[in-house]
């Protein structure tokens, strides 16, 4: 199973988490983990999510939750998790 | 499971570090490509490079997009031309129409650059082979994405004088041709002593004839990232120091093999190396220098530089080594003048000088790189400067390379912009006295002994 990391960042408001999540369940993807913090002020939050069931493709997903970020006022980043497990695990 | 911290740190390293892939590389050997023809030389060489690298590029942004890391450049190195263009080439003007050829290539691939335009010599030149040596203040003036290579000494071979003496005009002429783009053209030239076969790094990257068919070949980078990591250990001790240098290298050529594997793997091309290197540009932050003087040092160039980063070379592939499964091409510190803005803040300030660096490429890769000189040097200066740095790689059994720009009209202290990734460079003056007589001599410096060490 391929995961996929997305990633949230900015200026906390009301609404993200379920802004994101409505997304993902609108196209199948499912969240594996979640976790979320301020950091120096700053909204972060983090998902591994499972993407085999949906019907998009990484690129058309990526851009999507990319114009969602900008409606919402955040950053969102879909990147997929080998980068992190290569970067941080043996 | 994955930590939202961890998260963060890659992507800190990516948005505010300037952490990137420099280069994915695409080796193609030419060697089938010989033909008694030169038109049927041509339309083969450039059938081969247009079949392979059709991809390069798609794969490259795909990679990027779905990692979320940059892969700056994609490139392509080919078999050196003096080879391919040994049995069809009878002038300087035939070996330039392969230039051309390589260059609509690349063009067509829509990579940056294509390495290759080169000559193996580090003993003697054959007729083709200076005949390409000959033809490449040409091809550099009409082409603008070819980059040429000449390899001049090993340590094996000692070091051939007679191409040292010839690369002198050569570099002269190049400067000549291309003076109306700030002598532009010698950007593009590199001589090295002990060159490697799996260079993915330009000017100076070939595929050398050791090599497969095809191969992938990446170059990673993070100047930045290491800066960054060594701001938060500030004050103390070299083994702190040394122990934060290898784990974020570590960190680095990790996303390097990822990349490579991945570009590997799409592309069905066999992976050969990462190259471990702490490759500069011009962007803030993203600089070699900067890290020296994060060790502390006022300016690169001040006492000290040369140990500071003979550690910092050693700890990057300490590091990088056990990140990867294959290590090759140059790895190591970069330390190009015109590439790294705190290289170019030291020159400014007087703290650095040639001999200085000189010094430091004893300790790092590569060598003399991406330097501004007078306009007026004459050639055999330019061979002397040549011939010290070989000597170093020599001596000391490492790659060594010179890449420097004698600006024609200007002098010390004038600014040139080279733009991009080539940055921008204040003119350094060189020592002005002659060795005429030593490079005049002609032949060769026999290969050094491998014992007596001192």
């Amino acid at each position: 199973m391929k995961k996929t990391i997305i990633t949230v960042v900015g200026h906390d408001t009301v609404g993200i988490i379920a802004k994101v999540c409505t997304y993902l369940a609108e196209n199948q993807i499912n969240i594996l983990d979640i976790s979320q913090t301020i950091v120096q002020g700053y909204f972060n939050m983090m998902m591994i999510v499972d993407r085999k069931l949906s019907p998009k493709s990484f690129a058309e997903t990526a851009d999507e939750l990319e114009r969602l970020g900008e409606e919402i006022g955040v950053i969102i980043k879909c990147q997929r998790e080998d980068i992190f497990k290569s970067m941080h695990r043996l | 499971m994955l930590d939202i911290f961890e998260i963060r740190e890659t992507n800190q390293m990516i948005e505010k570090e300037n952490l990137d892939v420099r280069t994915i590389t695409l080796g193609i050997s030419l060697l089938d490509c010989v033909d008694s023809d030169l038109e049927t030389t041509r339309r083969k060489v450039f059938r081969k490079i247009y079949e392979a690298s059709k991809n390069l590029v798609n794969v490259g942004e795909e990679i990027a997009r779905e990692y979320g890391i940059p892969i700056v450049n994609k490139r392509i190195s080919v078999t050196p031309m003096a080879f391919v263009g040994a049995s069809c080439c009878r002038c300087e003007e035939d070996f330039i129409s392969l230039a051309l050829t390589l260059d609509e290539a690349a063009e067509r691939a829509g990579v940056n650059f294509i390495g290759g335009y080169s000559a193996l010599v580090s003993k003697g030149m054959t007729a083709a082979d200076e005949l390409l040596i000959r033809s490449v203040p040409g091809a550099l003036a009409r082409t603008e994405r070819v980059c040429s290579s000449v390899n001049l000494g090993s340590t094996r071979t000692g070091i051939n004088m007679d191409g040292v003496k010839l690369m002198g005009e050569v570099i002269r002429q190049t400067a000549e041709n291309t003076k109306d783009r700030d002598s532009l053209g010698c950007a593009k030239l590199v001589v090295f002593c002990n060159a490697p076969d799996d260079n993915p790094f330009m000017a100076g990257a070939f595929h050398g004839v050791t090599e497969a068919e095809y191969i992938i070949n990446v170059g990673v980078s993070g100047p930045g990232v290491v800066k960054k990591a060594l701001e938060k250990v500030r004050g103390e001790n070299f083994e702190v120091l040394c122990e934060t240098i290898k784990k974020t290298a570590f960190k680095v050529t990790r996303v390097g093999q990822l990349v490579a594997r991945e570009a590997s793997r799409r592309l069905n091309i066999p992976f050969g190396i990462v190259d471990l290197s702490l490759a500069p540009t011009p962007a803030i932050g993203d600089s070699v220098a900067d890290i020296l003087c994060e060790m502390g040092l006022e300016y690169a160039g001040a006492p000290g530089t040369t140990a500071a980063l003979a550690l910092l070379n050693d700890q990057v592939k300490k590091g990088g080594v056990m990140a990867s499964s294959y290590v090759g091409g140059l790895s190591g510190a970069f330390i190009p003048v015109s590439e790294d803005q705190g290289m170019i803040n030291a020159v400014k300030a007087g703290a650095l000088t040639l001999e200085k660096l000189e010094a430091m490429t004893c300790v790092c890769s590569v060598g003399l790189d991406m330097i501004a000189i007078p306009g007026d040097t004459k050639a055999s200066t330019i061979s002397g400067m040549i011939a010290d740095e070989l000597a170093i790689g020599m001596i000391n059994q490492k790659t060594t390379a010179v890449r420097i720009i004698p600006v024609i009209g200007k002098g010390v202290g004038e600014m040139v912009e080279f733009g991009g990734l080539l940055g921008y460079a204040p003119i350094m003056p060189v020592n002005p006295f002659s060795c005429d007589g030593f490079i005049g001599r002609g032949g060769r410096i026999p290969a050094p002994i491998h014992s007596f060490k001192n």
